[in-house]
């Protein structure tokens, strides 16, 4: 997959020993980019459900390393950290997780005669898209309401891991950590020396030079 | 021992954090469990906090009760949405009804301060017919508070919490002038003002409790953004740096890591104490007074779990009210893109306000509403463009692409109460094995032309400015309040004017669960203003001979 770099050479890591991070800041993004890369909580195959599913979400560009987002789902799981809410039709995330994954899984064997993670991504989809839609072969899905599962959880958790991970900052130009430095120069158009500098069409070679100098 | 503030107490063995002062104390009284104090307060937030400290400060002996950690900002808090949920009240929750509510960061905090150590800091005061929405407004309940004596600790409140705001505040009645002058506006709060003034609404910069100038050992605000996941510098007025430390002063107690399950009510019907939990056990506290102040869920959850025999649906609910008229407030919002770079997330996210629909009643609805300027960080924003939009996959990625050009207009606006939004008990038990809340919520038909109204007002405020690709956000909400009214007779409310419960004379509600309407603004100033006047008014009667203790 090609994509145009709109922040070509903006890397907030770079920002890592700067006044824009703390010790605190330090230590959980730490312990981000160290999660455990391999399944603790969940079994192999609703793992290997897990991770064709984050890849449909999410699909990454092959030109970097890619975002673990399963392995933050699991270890979402593996610690029980849940969001303070849960739907009354749903049942607790550990168990929502496992059904799904399951039903996932079922479906796929159900309809295709593959695991879900050997089918096409265009047959991925739409398992993911009758899911959203409430079109899900009810019977493997034994009681839990899809659309629902595919909103609270799939949407939910696998987006929030993407997004909390400095990777895809980089993408959206995102300044990510901000403390104790903060910003100065808060008028539309100006750029703090600490904020990336977005490429128009041809001058991204130019742009690229000055996002290294982002510190 | 542990320095984990969520595994270990820290305010214990004669001192509490020193939250200014990276590893430094300050001194804490305590009180043994065995001999009542004067008085329980239940939670530290925007009520338990001033009210803490204000009966400290008139010599009361207080323990200040927070389930949550103590936690010490400037060493604590990462710039990190992710890891900084640590502050929300993640416990669980049964949320159903037609339009079952969104917790967590909107409406919760699980930390010594409560939920101000997280909120957006927006400091607004009600309307002052919103006191008498029934008789002036024709909509609602009539609270027993007149606007005139709240107006007062309004500005007692703005004073303590040291609120940057604007010269002149252009809606409402006089007010003193804010004591902070007013934050520097960003590119999104620019937008917002554009487009009022392209609309001929009147703009304001947002009163907020983030000081623009040294306040003691809070330094200005350094625009870091990260303000609803926890402030790093303490430039946020905050419970945990403003009251909490003046209670400290005065003699109160803080427990934190102390989780109440259970009001005790003695052979006379009267609160003798509390059960609560912390570091493993169960243990009891005796008090004279008990004031509960654990917001709009834990509250009434906390009055149902404490039933006994003499009061079989809980205490105070003699009424049936107990867990009743639950209001959130709307929450939608309309985004779009600017050609020019925004960078949103610079600064405080509300900068920019227009009242102008809580003071106009030229409108096909009852209640009022404000928006403001927006500024949400990348999960956040995430979770709104993935949830309203329903966008996945490739297209989330692409439309994510254009964060810094994003601009937004997000209302706050009155939800009307009905009683059958409320809490209950669920089957299910937590950590502590307590019954968790079910919050049951229903949108009204006033409720929803609300919405719609203030929709179309905010696509046209930036349609008129240029934005593009504008789409709307129809389903949040926010903030709570209800759950133990306040009000003048027994049969209709929980609590009277003093927030003192009609059925256990010792026994107080002190947080926005005594609201009987919720008003189109953030609900906290209001609380710490009732929390003030409750503290004022508890001294008055006692001095009067009026609470036997």
């Amino acid at each position: 997959m090609t994509e145009r770099n709109r922040y070509p050479g903006y890397d907030v890591m770079a920002k890592r020993h700067s006044l824009s991070w703390n010790d605190a800041t330090r230590k959980v993004m730490d312990a981000r980019l160290g999660v455990p890369r391999e399944p603790r909580f969940l079994r192999q195959m609703e793992w290997d459900t897990l991770v064709a599913i984050c890849e449909r979400i999410i699909p990454q560009p092959q030109n970097r390393p890619p975002i673990p987002l399963a392995a933050y789902i699991d270890q979402k799981l593996q610690n029980d950290a849940r969001n303070g809410f849960r739907n009354a039709a749903l049942p607790p995330q550990r168990e929502a997780w496992k059904k799904g994954l399951a039903a996932f899984e079922a479906e796929a064997c159900l309809r295709y005669e593959h695991s879900f993670h050997n089918l096409k991504e265009r047959q991925q989809d739409e398992l993911l898209h009758r899911a959203e839609t409430g079109q899900s072969d009810a019977s493997v899905w034994s009681g839990m309401d899809a659309s629902l599962f595919f909103s609270e959880h799939v949407m939910s958790d696998i987006i929030a891991a993407y997004y909390a991970h400095p990777t895809s900052w980089n993408e959206i130009g995102f300044g990510g950590p901000a403390g104790p430095r903060g910003y100065v120069r808060m008028q539309n158009g100006r750029r703090d020396p600490w904020e990336p500098v977005e490429a128009g069409p041809g001058d991204e070679t130019r742009v690229r030079r000055e996002n290294q100098r982002v510190r | 021992m542990s320095d984990d503030p969520l595994i270990t107490p820290r305010a214990a063995r004669g001192r509490a954090p020193d939250v200014f002062h990276p590893g430094a104390w300050v001194p804490m009284k305590e009180y043994p469990q065995r001999e009542p104090v004067d008085f329980v307060v239940i939670g530290t937030g925007a009520g338990g906090g001033p009210l803490i400290a204000r009966l400290a400060e008139y010599g009361y002996s207080v323990i200040g009760f927070d389930a949550g950690p103590y936690f010490r900002p400037l060493e604590d808090f990462a710039s990190d949405e992710a890891s900084q949920s640590q502050l929300f009240w993640t416990d669980e929750r049964l949320v159903d009804g037609a339009n079952p509510l969104k917790m967590g960061a909107n409406n919760s905090g699980r930390a010594v301060g409560g939920s101000t150590v997280h909120y957006a800091m927006v400091s607004l005061r009600f309307r002052p017919e919103w006191f008498r929405s029934r008789t002036l407004l024709g909509y609602g309940t009539d609270w027993p508070l007149d606007w005139r004596e709240m107006w007062r600790y309004y500005a007692q409140a703005e004073h303590d919490l040291s609120i940057a705001g604007p010269v002149s505040y252009p809606w409402g009645p006089k007010r003193p002038r804010y004591p902070y002058r007013a934050h520097e506006i960003n590119g999104a709060a620019e937008v917002l003002a554009r487009g009022a003034e392209a609309m001929g609404y009147k703009w304001a910069e947002t009163p907020l409790a983030t000081v623009s100038a040294p306040r003691g050992d809070s330094p200005s605000c350094v625009y870091r953004g990260f303000c609803r996941v926890g402030c790093s510098t303490n430039a946020k007025q905050s419970q945990l740096v403003t009251y909490i430390p003046r209670a400290l002063a005065a003699g109160a107690e803080i427990r934190d890591l102390a989780m109440v399950g259970r009001i005790e009510v003695d052979a006379a019907g009267r609160a003798c104490g509390v059960h609560y939990h912390r570091n493993g056990a169960w243990h009891f506290q005796a008090a004279r007074n008990v004031i509960v102040a654990g917001y709009a869920i834990e509250t009434p959850r906390l009055l149902l779990n404490s039933a006994t025999d003499r009061f079989r649906d809980g205490l105070a609910n003699s009424s049936g009210l107990v867990g009743r008229y639950l209001m959130t407030q709307s929450n939608q919002a309309v985004y779009g893109v600017m050609d020019e770079m925004v960078r949103w997330n610079k600064g405080p996210p509300s900068l920019t306000i227009t009242e102008h629909w809580n003071y106009d009643d030229r409108k096909d609805f009852h209640g009022g509403y404000c928006w403001m300027a927006q500024g949400p960080l990348p999960v956040e924003w995430s979770a709104a463009m993935s949830g309203s939009r329903k966008l996945w996959g490739a297209p989330l990625r692409e439309k994510m692409a254009d964060y810094n050009h994003q601009v937004g207009l997000k209302m706050v606006g009155e939800m009307l109460p009905h009683p059958d939004n409320r809490v209950s008990l669920a089957n299910e038990k937590d950590r502590y094995g307590l019954p968790v809340a079910r919050v049951t919520y229903s949108w009204h038909d006033n409720d929803k032309a609300m919405i719609q109204h203030a929709l179309g007002e905010m696509q046209r405020s930036l349609e008129l400015v240029g934005a593009k690709d504008i789409w709307r956000q129809e389903n949040d909400t926010n903030h709570l309040a209800g759950t133990a009214r306040m009000g003048n007779d027994r049969k209709s409310s929980v609590v009277n004017a003093d927030c003192r419960s009609w059925d256990i004379p010792n026994l107080w509600i002190c947080d926005g669960s005594v609201f009987p309407t919720t008003g189109g603004v953030n609900p906290s100033l209001t609380i710490t203003a009732i929390a003030l006047r409750t503290a004022d008014r508890i001294q008055m009667l006692q001095q009067t001979g009026q609470l036997n203790f």
